[in-house]
């Protein structure tokens, strides 16, 4: 297929080359600059076509793709007890929410019941994931304002939580825990020592954080007021989670339409007022805190009880019974081989991750693999909204509202 | 999600403003979906939108081959108000698949219609910005669809360069 420059040019003909006035009959020169796809500030294998009058941002364009792996397209050649791994990895830095959107899809259309102990062991994982990810968010978005010291700090207390997934599932990340059914093993003997120490210094490290940003004039300078949106387009163009509450609206599906045994626990929504950047870092260090509450609750009150559900078409035998049973084996047998078939029908699972709303589409057509899955990934859809963010603000405000997004390019690709 | 008589009364509602809108519903597993036209899909989520499901939680494309007409749109609507859901679907045959967008409603499908467009091959008609999404500009082929091989990427070394279909002449 032949392509010469025109055509390119035709391909991104969205973008606003038009000049600006700047009175007495002059124009100003807009210069399109553009940034990355390799660039530390970005995030992620991100491109953005900026077009620049002076430091000002007129017109900007994502270009996405570079780590497109197709794991939509992969997922529908595996068995569904094979397709949680490569879920994982879309959103690198929330796999658990990944693993948690998918087998609920499944488990909704194989109608199995999740154990409570399964239920609860999942929302302790699911919230430790959040403050790992919202660590990570917090320590690279003060590397892109220009504090490095936030960067070590955050990773000290998210290598305190990987050290706990690699407990209770032998892997720090991608860790295969959350099964169709349940998960797959109970949590070890010594975990829930380990966690309640983390859950008793978490805030204290948090209030920390807080100490270091919230009373820096240049970080307050650099957030308040910056980029602010307001709920009304933040609902047009599709944004969930802590975006949209830093703009005010308490939506949040664990409080909405709770799953997993959400409605057991007791927390709060934090919220925001104006949605500048100051808000969207407030929401998120605030969600630390409530995480760190739902995680305590959650593991006083775990109920006694199996780790995934019983029936052995979905689920696993136990290791043991392997020796002894017949059946067992048979069981065992089928499930690693061929799978297990879902019956035909189509299932949207949405959680509340730490980015937004976060579905799972599934279609099954009857056979032991997916037909169809698609993952609603809140980045895709938030990055939409960066360009009516940053429209009229100077380039290193731009930078600044990219990392309060908190895109993760693994998530928005897929 | 509306039960099934909900379902029923909502796809009533929307046959009174234009027959021949909806073709059909389905309620399966607490899940409510609606079959429309593809030519009267803006009426349709215009009309929901008006019974307050004005977020667009989701928008995906599915192939249904075998069966016939083979793409689907999927359009996964949200009451936050109520907290309910709705699905509207359409389904069009791959010979020329050509839906009005939602970019009008919804300004935030606009990145999921590309994506649709980039996988499935559906064209959006009235769309501000139809190109690929995801796949390279230049990618000939929609690889979402279930006859689309896995694997068919060619490694590329230097002797097989020339035959790259992303190589510019």
């Amino acid at each position: 297929m032949a392509l010469d420059t025109a055509d390119y040019r035709k391909r991104e003909e969205s973008i606003t080359y038009a000049a600006e006035t700047a009175g007495q009959g002059q124009t100003h020169e807009l210069l399109t600059l553009n940034i990355g796809p390799h660039h530390p500030a970005t995030h992620g294998v991100l491109r953005l076509l900026a077009t620049l009058e002076g430091e000002v941002v007129r017109d900007i364009k994502p270009i996405i793709g570079y780590v497109h792996t197709g794991i939509e397209k992969t997922a529908e050649q595996k068995s569904y007890w094979k397709v949680i791994p490569v879920i994982e990895r879309m959103d690198y830095l929330s796999y658990y929410f990944n693993a948690m959107a998918f087998c609920g899809a499944v488990e909704t259309l194989v109608d199995v019941e999740v154990p409570p102990r399964a239920q609860y062991l999942r929302v302790i994982h699911l919230e430790l994931n959040r403050i790992m990810s919202h660590l990570v968010w917090l320590g690279t978005s003060a590397l892109d304002l220009g504090a490095i010291s936030m960067f070590w700090y955050c990773f000290r207390e998210r290598e305190t939580i990987l050290d706990l997934f690699e407990m209770s599932s032998g892997q720090r990340m991608h860790t295969r825990y959350f099964q169709v059914g349940g998960v797959i093993e109970d949590i070890p003997r010594g975990f829930a020592t380990k966690l309640r120490k983390f859950l008793a210094d978490m805030p204290t490290r948090a209030d920390q954080y807080a100490d270091l940003l919230e009373k820096n004039q240049i970080v307050l300078e650099r957030l308040r007021g910056i980029c602010p949106l307001d709920e009304e387009t933040l609902l047009k163009i599709g944004v969930t989670g802590p975006l949209l509450r830093a703009a005010g609206n308490p939506w949040d599906l664990r409080k909405a339409a709770p799953y997993s045994s959400y409605d057991k626990f007791e927390f709060k929504i934090p919220v925001g007022t104006v949605g500048d950047n100051y808000d969207r870092y407030r929401v998120r260090h605030a969600e630390i805190y409530e995480s760190v509450k739902i995680i305590s609750q959650a593991l006083e009150g775990l109920p006694e009880g199996p780790y995934i559900t019983p029936d052995r078409k979905i689920a696993l035998p136990p290791r043991h019974e392997l020796a002894t049973s017949m059946e067992a084996l048979i069981h065992h047998f089928k499930l690693v081989t061929e799978g297990f078939r879902v019956p035909a029908g189509e299932a949207y699972y949405p959680i509340e991750g730490p980015r937004g709303e976060l579905g799972c589409f599934v279609r099954a057509d009857g056979s032991a693999k997916p037909a169809r899955v698609h993952m609603r990934d809140p980045s895709f859809v938030h990055l939409q909204a960066l360009e009516p963010m940053v429209k009229g603000a100077y380039i290193a405000d731009l930078i600044a509202t990219l990392a309060m997004l908190d895109p993760i390019l693994g998530g928005i690709d897929r | 999600m509306p039960d099934a008589t909900g379902l029923e009364l909502t796809a009533h509602e929307l046959r009174d403003h234009s027959a021949e809108s909806i073709l059909g519903t389905d309620f399966q597993r607490g899940r409510a979906v609606l079959l429309a036209a593809p030519d009267h899909i803006t009426d349709v989520l215009a009309a929901l939108m008006g019974k307050g499901y004005t977020f667009l939680a989701s928008l995906h494309g599915v192939d249904y081959y075998p069966e016939e007409p083979r793409l689907g749109v999927l359009y996964e609507l949200l009451d936050m108000h109520e907290v309910d859901r709705i699905t509207v679907k359409i389904r069009v045959g791959i010979d020329d698949p050509r839906v009005p967008t939602a970019t009008g409603l919804f300004p935030g499908a606009e990145f999921p219609e590309r994506e649709v467009y980039d996988m499935f091959g559906v064209v959006f008609d009235g769309h501000p910005d139809l190109r690929r999404i995801l796949m390279p500009e230049d990618f000939e082929g929609f690889p979402q669809r279930r006859d689309f091989p896995v694997g068919g990427e060619p490694v590329l070394f230097t002797f097989n360069e020339e035959q790259s279909y992303g190589k510019w002449q």
